[in-house]
């Protein structure tokens, strides 16, 4: 998925609620990116394990401060790609079915939502069927009806939204409707009968992370007299507790109750806590640490600049909260120009790059682990091996700029002068400048171009921009090594020209691509095979070097003395309207 | 040669208001005279050759004193503090261990005498090579500044018409833009991919960048007053004599006008210096000048910005220097102005 920012959206497949995210380590004060908190190191919280709490009226109200740098863009759900959205989206629209609304592993599972039940799968997984709820009201006031659904679906493609084309294009009728979004009826694909309150989507091939991709919030239901267009700052009504009831992308977003709202599954969509939820933005993340600090706001979604970490690690301690994420930090090295078409100048950087100083840079081994491959721990297929390490083990333990110096000479590419494109902010700015620094040791002339983080990440996608090497970070979809095999390294992922190429390294391999496919084909019919073959391919993948994994982070909230009852799902990290405010 | 034309054009201009030349000392050594008794142009000057004489020194201090590569990371360096080896990023290992903070100021020239920065670098050798990027940016944009500014402003008032109309509209343009706006806006456009201009190609990173945008963001601010005191000397009696006897326009603008703008030059120039410096401070803050791993004032600041809670020394460092030499400059070319210009002091006493 595009990350635009460092905490963008997170998806994941049902399938994957076997999967065992590894827990980060750390004090007391750390939660393993599982299970709630009230307060870390005490068990205050509501759903440990993921079962879900009965909602505790005792600690309803209050009004919830949240703070933000900048306002996330659109509000429209079908539109809007951001984390610091699809967070809130949680409270504000629901879809047929859904990540569980918890925190820990169970937030990996996918429940039904505004469907009855989950659907009966048929014509070899071709067919999904639902049942709508009945009862359902938007926050306008306007009841729930398949024909909402089906425009929801139609409206998905009338407003382009951004993986139309990608994750809804299996839908009969999607094809036709992506090249005339306007005229979109998706005629076969979504069948609605408003008699029996059924909902029969048809696809042109069978698609096993249909399911995930319509519990995505792009796959949000809305009126069906919503706009036809991007809605912009307009809030379009939902069917969750809260409705955005302002918003100005220069000021503030601001929840309220939604009066329609009751409860029909807490596992799904709960009841919210605070009686609104406010975010402001245009205070900088030094401000926002401060404020939170002093009790003025309760949480911030921007990382806490790195000088204030000693800070929150020693006077705040009991008002942090760290979580593992499967992700990495990475240097995508363009394979198809000079010096890093050079098999042995990729390497060279692989070799040269001393994890452990990213790793300070980022904030401290607290914060983050050194990254050796290309598939997280945590994801199906993972192998514990790295190729780069200086005295070999399966391990990250050192750097080998003795041997990445050899390796620059032999490849001839001395001296050639190599941009390293960064993201703006302290962190990446600084870890930017110390990959630099490594260039100019190896003998490149390295310059450092650091872009607004707006503009970075498709910047560094468009292979007409000639990126030599850029810093980048990626956070998985799906829990599957598909999501970062497949997704950042395949030939088809290579779009020249195109401001969507996520192989940003430009890299293409045949043979690895058909191994990709077939590891694929068979993760549902023999998942441990598939999985080896992942392991291997990734292992395949880094002696090609055409990324450099550096970090797998962890993620940081701060939140205020008065916040409690902390949950962190995978899927959209904390869990807003849970919070309790004491 | 040029006491001679000085003491021509003096004496041309029939002012009754300037003080009598002295019989044995030309108006260029009464400056010189007038600027050595003014104890704050003085100090100010000896400031000024101090800095710059240390700063020179960088590469010295670097390689002899603090043993130490300025212009790389030293993230998991280590030093000697108190006969202990430190971390020059000291982890934090309390609480929930978050963050790191560089050394602080150890006070000994031999190590991180002014401490490090985020990339484990010893502030003070960065401080000394950042003093000659900012010195020189400001001085050869200053330099490049006013002598733009006094071809144009010489061609403008001395020619007129058209063309002076067509310079002053390309001021005007010019001028109408705030000025680090149109810095910031020159300056993004050109880091992304150099300057490509004809044969002439411009790295990204080279220090011409800066030292080219600042020169031409101030060239109306130098060229306007320049081109009014034209336009003035144009009707002056020596130089319609000179039109008059027939000399070729190129002779009267080289030997009459010219040194006749000359002072004014000189005066604008520490001002300019003043100027140029505190702009590449500002842009090199915004990550647009000088760009890293090279160092300037700016850049420092820039750097200390993300440690001003745990390192503020970082910042402040530079941005004592950065005042204290500007205004400097500052007072130092008011004294110049004053001792080449006296009417201008005693309009100012009027």
């Amino acid at each position: 998925m595009p990350r635009m920012r460092p905490r963008l959206s997170l998806i994941s497949a049902a399938l994957a609620v076997a999967i065992g995210i590894a827990g980060c380590g750390g004090g007391a004060s750390v939660t393993g990116g599982a299970g709630v908190s009230g307060q870390p190191g005490s068990s205050a919280g509501a759903s440990a394990g993921g079962s879900t709490a009965a909602f505790d009226a005792a600690n309803e109200g209050g009004t919830l401060h949240l703070l933000a740098q900048a306002a996330g863009g659109t509000l429209d759900p079908q539109v809007n790609y951001t984390l610091q959205y699809w967070q809130l989206y949680q409270s504000v629209y629901d879809q047929l079915v859904t990540f569980a609304r918890v925190g820990g592993q169970a937030s990996n599972t996918i429940v039904p939502d505004l469907a009855t039940a989950m659907p009966s799968v048929t014509d070899g997984g071709k067919t999904y069927t639902f049942t709508l709820r009945t009862g359902i009201k938007f926050a306008n006031g306007q009841s729930l009806t398949v024909a909402d659904v089906q425009a929801s679906f139609q409206r998905l493609f009338k407003v382009a939204s951004p993986n139309a084309g990608s994750w809804y294009n299996v839908i009969v009728g999607a094809t036709a409707c992506l090249s005339k979004p306007a005229t979109c009826t998706l005629s076969g694909g979504v069948v609605v009968n408003a008699a029996t309150n059924s909902v029969v989507f048809h696809l042109s091939q069978p698609d096993p992370e249909f399911l995930d991709q319509l519990a995505m919030p792009f796959a949000s239901i809305l009126p069906a007299g919503s706009p036809a267009h991007d809605a912009g700052t307009d809030p379009i009504p939902g069917t969750g507790p809260y409705y955005f009831a302002s918003y100005a992308p220069n000021s503030a977003l601001v929840l309220k109750r939604n009066p329609y709202f009751k409860v029909w599954s807490a596992q799904a969509e709960p009841q919210g806590y605070p009686n609104e939820i406010e975010e402001t933005f245009g205070l900088s993340a030094e401000a926002e640490v401060t404020a939170i600090e002093n009790g003025q706001a309760d949480w911030m979604y921007d990382p806490p600049p790195p000088d204030r970490l000693s800070e929150l690690s020693t006077k705040y301690a009991d008002q942090v909260h760290i979580n593992t994420l499967t992700a990495y930090w990475y240097l995508a090295m363009n394979t198809n120009i000079a010096p890093f078409n050079n098999l042995q100048a990729r390497q060279a950087i692989n070799w040269a790059i001393d994890r452990n100083a990213v790793i300070r840079l980022y904030g401290g081994p607290s914060l983050a682990t050194p990254a050796c491959t290309l598939l997280p721990p945590g994801i199906p297929g993972h192998v514990n091996f790295c190729n780069y390490t200086a005295g070999g083990g399966s391990t990250w333990t050192a750097a080998d700029m003795a041997k990445a110096k050899a390796l620059v000479k032999a490849s001839g590419t001395a001296g050639t002068s190599v941009g390293v494109v960064v993201q703006n902010d302290p962190v990446n700015e600084s870890i930017g400048e110390y990959v630099q620094s490594v260039l100019n040791q190896l003998g490149y002339k390295a310059t450092l171009k650091p872009l607004s983080d707006n503009i970075q990440y498709t910047y560094i996608q468009n292979p007409n921009n000639h990126v030599q090497i850029s810093l980048t970070q990626w956070y998985q979809d799906y829990p599957t090594a598909a999501d970062f095999l497949q997704v950042l390294l395949s030939c088809s992922s290579f779009n020249p020209g195109s401001d969507s190429s996520i192989n940003i390294a430009g890299y293409c391999n045949k043979s690895i691509d058909a191994q990709m496919s077939t590891a694929e084909a068979e993760q549902e019919s023999n998942p441990a095979a598939a999985n080896a073959l992942w392991g291997k391919l990734d292992q395949e993948l880094m002696a090609q070097s055409p990324l450099a994994p550096l970090i797998n982070p962890k993620l940081i909230d701060f939140v205020s003395s008065r916040v409690h009852n902390y949950s962190f799902s995978l899927q959209y990290y904390m869990n807003v309207d849970q919070l309790w405010l004491k | 040669m040029t006491d001679a034309v000085v003491q021509g054009t003096t004496a041309g201009t029939g002012e009754s208001t300037v003080p009598p030349r002295s019989a044995s000392r030309g108006p260029w050594r009464q400056a010189l005279g007038q600027i050595a008794r003014d104890r704050v142009a003085v100090g100010s000057a000896v400031f000024l050759l101090l800095i710059v004489a240390v700063c020179l020194m960088a590469p010295l201090y670097a390689s002899y004193i603090a043993h130490t590569n300025p212009f790389q990371s030293n993230v998991l360096g280590t030093t000697v503090v108190n006969g202990k080896t430190v971390p020059v990023l000291q982890p934090n290992t309390q609480g929930l261990a978050l963050g790191s903070t560089p050394i602080g100021p150890t006070w000994h020239f031999s190590h991180y005498f002014l401490g490090a920065d985020s990339q484990g670098r010893d502030v003070m050798t960065r401080l000394l090579y950042g003093g000659r990027t900012t010195l020189l940016i400001g001085t050869v944009s200053a330099v490049i500044c006013c002598a733009i500014a006094a071809v144009l402003g010489l061609i403008a008032g001395y020619f007129g018409g058209a063309v002076d109309w067509v310079l002053s509209r390309l001021f005007d343009i010019i001028w109408a833009f705030p000025i680090y706006l149109l810095a910031i806006s020159l300056a993004v456009v050109l880091l992304t991919s150099g300057l490509h201009l004809g044969p002439v190609t411009i790295g990204a990173s080279s220090l011409l960048l800066p030292i080219l945008i600042i020169a031409l963001i101030y060239v109306p601010y130098v060229a306007r007053p320049l081109r009014g005191q034209v336009l003035s000397l144009k009707e002056r009696e020596f130089i319609q004599a000179a039109v008059g006897v027939g000399a070729p326009d190129g002779r009267i603008i080289r030997k009459e006008v010219l040194p006749n703008i000359l002072p004014a030059i000189i005066v604008y120039l520490p001002l300019m210096i003043a100027l140029g410096m505190l702009t590449e401070a500002a842009m090199s803050f915004l990550s647009i000048g000088v760009q890293p791993p090279q160092a300037s004032w700016g850049t420092i600041v820039n750097d200390g910005m993300s440690l001003l809670y745990n390192r503020p020394a970082v910042a402040i460092a530079p941005g004592v220097l950065l005042v204290l030499t500007t205004v400097a400059l500052n007072l130092l070319g008011d004294s110049v102005r004053d001792a080449l210009d006296p009417r201008a002091k005693l309009r100012g006493s009027v």
